[in-house]
């Protein structure tokens, strides 16, 4: 049975599904995958170790803790605040594209600005409803201000996700490179990253336009 | 020299990120509970990432496998913390200012001017080009990054080892989840589930159509990503499965494809409520009304016109 091989992905799933503990779900699933496809424990432990080691650049971000330590307590994130909080005359739309550009830059240096949390909630969801009143020149609909929460999130996942693989030393860069590796192809981290450029440019672009059509549902709202 | 660069100076990196490790085992010591496990925990860490060449392999697995015994325990916990209040930071954001951004734009900009720097390696009478190890260039630009930082702030060392240890309790076991995963792709790829993978689906679809290779490879990272709930965890499969057989070993770039599909695998993850972080939390944290598909709904455009947009970029750019 060739098909017993894929346990490990089952097991991945159910762990992952029922929020048990990442680390050991990983674990029990390369320790069981190893063993039913007739390799010995002591080898099992082999490769992950080795593998383990040879990715350590995945998490060389370790280094870089001390430099958001220092900066995050003097302030960064409230002036990154205080710095959107000046743009003028915004509509919902304006406001939501002009975090994409900003969410995105940051994601492609690996800078952490964004975050839920830290910057969506307390920030971003306030400017965007408050200027898409300003451009209805009402308040909005409760279907209205859902929307606009879900948008101030999906933003914030965009750009998260579209272009954190510009940055040639994130966690999925190396993955990209070690996956690749395992499967006998080399290429360097800066063709990964370069090559992660135009999925940003493109989810910028589709973001700009979602925003913009939201903002001209809003105007058209007022009349009905 | 050549040899220096490629494998002495890299480890000198991780080296520092084991004293990282070090220094949050040490304030472990204080922590209210599970001071042991945790003080364990993050000196296993600090000796693979110190040591990792020198240990046998073997010891370093079964290392991995103490601290995932100690984590599935809960005896990995963050201790508490006193944290700089708002009016600190704000009073510091206003007397600083835009400088602020110095530290971290560094760090980006530099790491990315290094990757494009190439030393020539000498073997065998051949000479090629190569590019830094990732680690020089994020290590390098780190330590730019940290002198900027104490130049521009002149921060307390005390309230810097403080935070960065709160900073890394905080992420936890959840920062090694990566280079666990890249570990799991080698277990999957010594035991040959990649070969099961693509067994069962050439059963279905004939190789060779690079088209149809791509639509499988896309719409593969998607639902993998959908169902695990990580695109990391996919990629690792479904590359190995479906992605080197079908589409790069038809000739395709494997940078780009490799690339193109890690963020397929975020339009998955744009879908799913398995991502919870992401997608679920978000409504909580935004009191939605709906509290599991607000941000789904307002994300499924971009996810569905991103899919078409990564079939059509691998077909232009990735041949």
């Amino acid at each position: 049975m060739e098909y017993v091989k894929l346990i490990g992905i089952l097991i991945i799933v159910l762990g992952f599904a029922f929020k048990l503990d990442v680390l050991a779900v990983v674990l029990v699933a390369g320790i069981v995958t190893g063993l039913v496809s007739g390799l010995d424990f002591v080898h099992i432990l082999e490769i992950i170790g080795q593998s383990f080691v040879n990715n350590r650049l995945m998490s060389i971000f370790l280094i870089i803790f001390p430099v958001i330590a220092i900066i995050e307590r003097y302030g960064m994130k409230e002036r990154a605040a205080y710095l959107i909080g000046k743009i003028k005359n915004a509509s919902a739309g304006k406001v939501l594209s002009i975090w994409m550009v900003i969410r995105s830059v940051a994601s492609a240096l690996n800078i952490r600005i964004g975050g839920h949390v830290q910057f969506i909630r307390p920030l971003i969801l306030p400017m965007t409803s408050a200027a898409a009143e300003a451009s209805k020149g009402g308040r909005l609909t409760e279907e209205e201000e859902e929307k606009v929460k879900g948008l101030s999130a999906a933003t914030e996942n965009f750009g998260n996700f579209f272009a954190q693989n510009c940055f040639p030393a994130s966690a999925s860069v190396v993955l990209i490179q070690s996956g690749l590796a395992l499967a006998g192809y080399d290429v360097s981290l800066s063709d990964i990253a370069s090559s992660a450029i135009y999925v940003m440019i493109i989810s910028i672009a589709l973001t700009v336009v979602q925003v913009m059509l939201f903002d001209r549902k809003v105007k058209g709202g007022k009349k009905s | 020299m050549t040899d220096f660069l490629g494998v002495y100076f890299p480890e000198f990196f991780y080296v520092l990120c084991g004293l990282v490790c070090f220094d949050t085992a040490i304030r472990a010591r204080k922590n209210e509970e599970a001071k042991a496990g945790t003080m364990l925990f993050w000196t296993l860490t600090g000796l693979i990432f110190m040591l990792g060449k020198a240990l046998p392999s073997a010891v370093v697995g079964g290392m991995l496998v103490v601290m995932g015994c100690l984590t599935v325990t809960k005896q990995v916990r963050i201790g508490r913390f006193t944290e700089s209040t708002q009016e600190a930071r704000k009073a510091a954001s206003e007397k600083i200012g835009t400088k602020i951004f110095l530290p971290a734009v560094s760090i980006g900009v530099i790491a990315l001017v290094l990757s494009f720097v190439k030393y020539n390696v000498v073997k065998d009478g051949t000479v090629t080009p190569t590019a830094l190890n990732g680690a020089i260039m994020t290590g390098v630009a780190c330590l730019i990054a940290l002198v900027l930082a104490f130049i521009i702030c002149k921060p307390k060392i005390s309230e810097t080892r403080e935070d960065t240890s709160r900073l890394l309790m905080q992420v936890g076991a959840a920062c090694l989840l990566p280079q666990l995963l890249g570990a799991l792709g080698s277990v999957f790829s010594e035991a040959g589930v990649g070969e099961v993978i693509s067994g069962m689906i050439s059963s279905v679809v004939p190789q060779g159509n690079i088209t149809v290779g791509i639509i499988i490879y896309v719409l593969g990272m998607v639902v993998f990503t959908m169902i695990m709930g990580n695109a990391f965890a996919a990629f690792t499969v479904i590359t190995a499965g479906i992605g080197v057989p079908f589409v790069i070993s038809q000739g395709g770039n494997p940078a780009v494809i490799g690339a193109l599909g890690m963020t397929a695998g975020y339009c998955g993850t744009l879908m799913t409520p398995m991502a919870a972080n992401f997608n679920i939390v978000p409504c909580a944290v935004l009191e939605t009304k709906d509290p599991k598909w607000s941000v789904i709904k307002a994300q499924l455009p971009m996810a569905l016109i991103m899919i078409v947009i990564h079939v059509i970029l691998m077909l232009v750019l990735g041949f």
